[in-house]
């Protein structure tokens, strides 16, 4: 299976509903991210995408129960493994940039301070040298006076500067072979929107990262990946290559999709 | 700094609500209870007789001149003369404020050093049974009255077990206090180099603190396991975790830490309401404590008495808010911005 870091294998899954009944929400879901390439998972809201990644990490919500399928990480099922080993490879192999980072990021304490914990965490080392990889962390995403920067809490933060700092830690401060980005640019304005994909682009050719990123901006994912997953109601509706995706799909929801999101770029 | 700054503006708002407790406390007076002559004279008293002792009491001056009467001998700590003591009211309350503090602070330190940790692991076991446990004895503290667990709690460990003092106040029977040095008996049977006697006050001491303690610690769990509940629901505890944090890390750190917010609100008022004398839990255990001066003026209509308790009372919890605003100020930096 060389050249396919994570494989996604016929993963299935319900939630518990208030009434103690098992409600199907992922069936047979399937896709694989080659190693080194971005792989872009696009669908409507409630398609399911950003679940089967939380899954990825363990971190799925608690009423959400796997009936079926495995989730291989380098030849290793994710969800066979306990807790501890997930904990061995989260940040350290895998992590993630979440949307809503200013919500994502501790309130309570300064973001310098949630980096250089990530930081001891990962690589160890005291605090003050921990601090000091935080503020460059900060700096190589881009941040301006990250020394300040660093002092301050998340609320000090523009919506754009905290997802700076979110993928700095995610990125960076973790040395990840995978990273999954889960609607990174939702709520920002246009501008910063095209900024942060840029940093995240630069970001994975730099360190040679396998992404995958969850969206529903076909836009972007036209300009900067390299295969496509389009998902629909917990199903994979169709896999390939972007330009095979754009310009030849062979399903009927793909075709509408593409559709609905250029008439939506019509009319802006 | 910044941060100083407006702790001293929070500071400064400690005088006009002080003020306004004050004022409010005079007014409530004169209306609830506009002439107390009544009670210092026998009924068959002549006029003249009343008249005389309202020129005493300072009732015979329009209320204007009463009010500032009373605010100036607020400022010189003037709370009048209680007639059931004979002594300035002032000086009654310094005297039984070490008996209210004592307890109190035993029986909040308990409540906090308990509630919060049983909070803690009703949130993380949440739906398991000792988040059950907790919930089901947390209940127990709240539903159930302080005085009746008290009572409880006496037949159990002094009736029938006998292993601790009965209800008899900070001392057994007989046994004359140290010389009052703080107040506080577990300092002062100390600094008399006096262990033995230092350990009939703990003795003493740990029934109504217990108590105290149970009905303390109840609201803290539950308000800490819904904050905890909260907090490790929220997206920066999942982002914690997929990080790769611990889940000791996760907890105790990243999630009591905003947790304690509204926990820090509920101690503010546990406090107040603790340092103005747990009136009725005063009484069961004889203990000489403010909550017991309270009881008393009000049953012998000692009309200086209660109304110095309620200024103490008032102006405590002025205090006690001041401390949990500036507490929130180093907890959330939110707040500060």
């Amino acid at each position: 299976m060389s050249g396919v870091l994570l494989e996604v294998e016929n993963y299935s899954g319900a939630f518990w509903s208030p009434t103690n009944e098992l409600v199907p929400v992922l069936h047979q879901v399937s896709y694989r991210l080659k190693t080194g390439a971005m792989t872009a998972v696009v669908g409507e809201t409630g398609s399911g995408k950003s679940l089967v990644a939380l899954s990825i990490f363990g971190i799925q919500p608690a009423a959400f129960v796997c009936t079926s399928g495995r989730i291989l990480y380098r030849d290793t099922d994710l969800l066979g493994i306990d807790e501890k080993e997930m904990r061995s490879l989260r940040g350290a192999e895998i992590s993630m940039v979440f949307q809503d980072a200013r919500a994502a990021l501790n309130p309570v304490f300064t973001v310098g301070r949630q980096l250089a914990d990530v930081y001891q965490l990962q690589h160890g080392g005291g605090r003050s040298a921990a601090m000091a990889k935080a503020i460059e962390a900060l700096r190589q995403v881009s941040i301006p006076e990250p020394e300040r920067r660093a002092r301050q809490y998340p609320h000090e933060f523009s919506g754009g500067m905290a997802q700076r700092a979110m993928i700095a830690m995610a990125a960076l401060t973790c040395r990840p072979s995978l990273l999954i980005l889960d609607e990174p640019t939702t709520g920002l304005d246009v501008t910063i929107q095209s900024d942060i994909m840029e940093l995240i682009v630069e970001l994975s050719r730099q360190r040679g990262l396998t992404t995958c990123l969850i969206t529903h901006d076909l836009g972007v994912v036209a300009e900067i990946c390299d295969e496509v997953v389009v998902m629909n109601a917990g199903r994979v509706v169709e896999t390939g290559t972007t330009e095979a995706i754009f310009t030849a799909p062979t399903e009927t929801y793909t075709r509408r999709l593409l559709a609905a999101s250029q008439l939506l770029e019509a009319a802006a | 700094m910044l941060l100083g700054r407006m702790i001293f503006r929070r500071m400064l708002w400690v005088f006009p609500v002080a003020f306004g407790v004050v004022t409010l406390t005079f007014f409530m007076a004169r209306v609830f209870n506009g002439d107390p002559t009544e009670l210092y004279v026998p009924p068959e008293a002549t006029d003249a007789l009343r008249a005389q002792i309202r020129a005493r009491l300072g009732l015979a001056d329009p209320l204007p001149v009463q009010y500032v009467n009373y605010l100036w001998n607020l400022l010189r700590f003037d709370l009048g003369i209680s007639f059931t003591t004979g002594q300035s009211v002032a000086a009654d309350l310094w005297d039984r404020l070490p008996a209210t503090l004592e307890l109190g602070l035993v029986g909040l330190s308990l409540g906090i050093a308990t509630g919060i940790p049983l909070g803690v692991i009703a949130a993380v076991y949440r739906e398991r049974w000792p988040d059950f446990l907790v919930r089901g004895v947390t209940l127990g503290g709240m539903a159930l009255p302080q005085f009746w667990v008290g009572l409880v709690l006496i037949s159990i460990f002094f009736v029938s077990l006998r292993i601790l003092p009965g209800p008899v106040g900070r001392l057994p029977i007989g046994v004359p206090l140290p010389a009052k040095i703080t107040g506080f008996l577990m300092i002062d049977t100390l600094l008399a180099g006096d262990p033995a006697l230092w350990w009939q006050a703990v003795r003493q001491l740990v029934l109504p603190a217990l108590t105290l303690g149970f009905s303390t610690a109840s609201p803290i769990a539950r308000v800490t396991r819904s904050a905890m509940v909260e907090a490790m629901q929220s997206d920066y505890i999942r982002t914690a975790i997929a990080m790769g944090h611990g889940r000791r890390v996760v907890w105790f750190r990243y999630s009591l830490r905003n947790a304690l917010l509204p926990v820090v609100t509920l101690i503010g008022g546990v406090a107040g309401h603790i340092f103005a004398g747990a009136v009725l839990l005063e009484s069961i255990f004889s203990w000489p404590g403010l909550g017991q001066y309270a009881l008393q003026s009000i049953e012998r209509s000692d009309f200086a008495a209660l109304q110095g308790f309620v200024i103490y009372a008032s102006l405590l919890y002025v205090l006690a808010f001041l401390v949990v605003d500036l507490l929130y100020m180093f907890i959330d930096p939110r707040i500060r911005a």
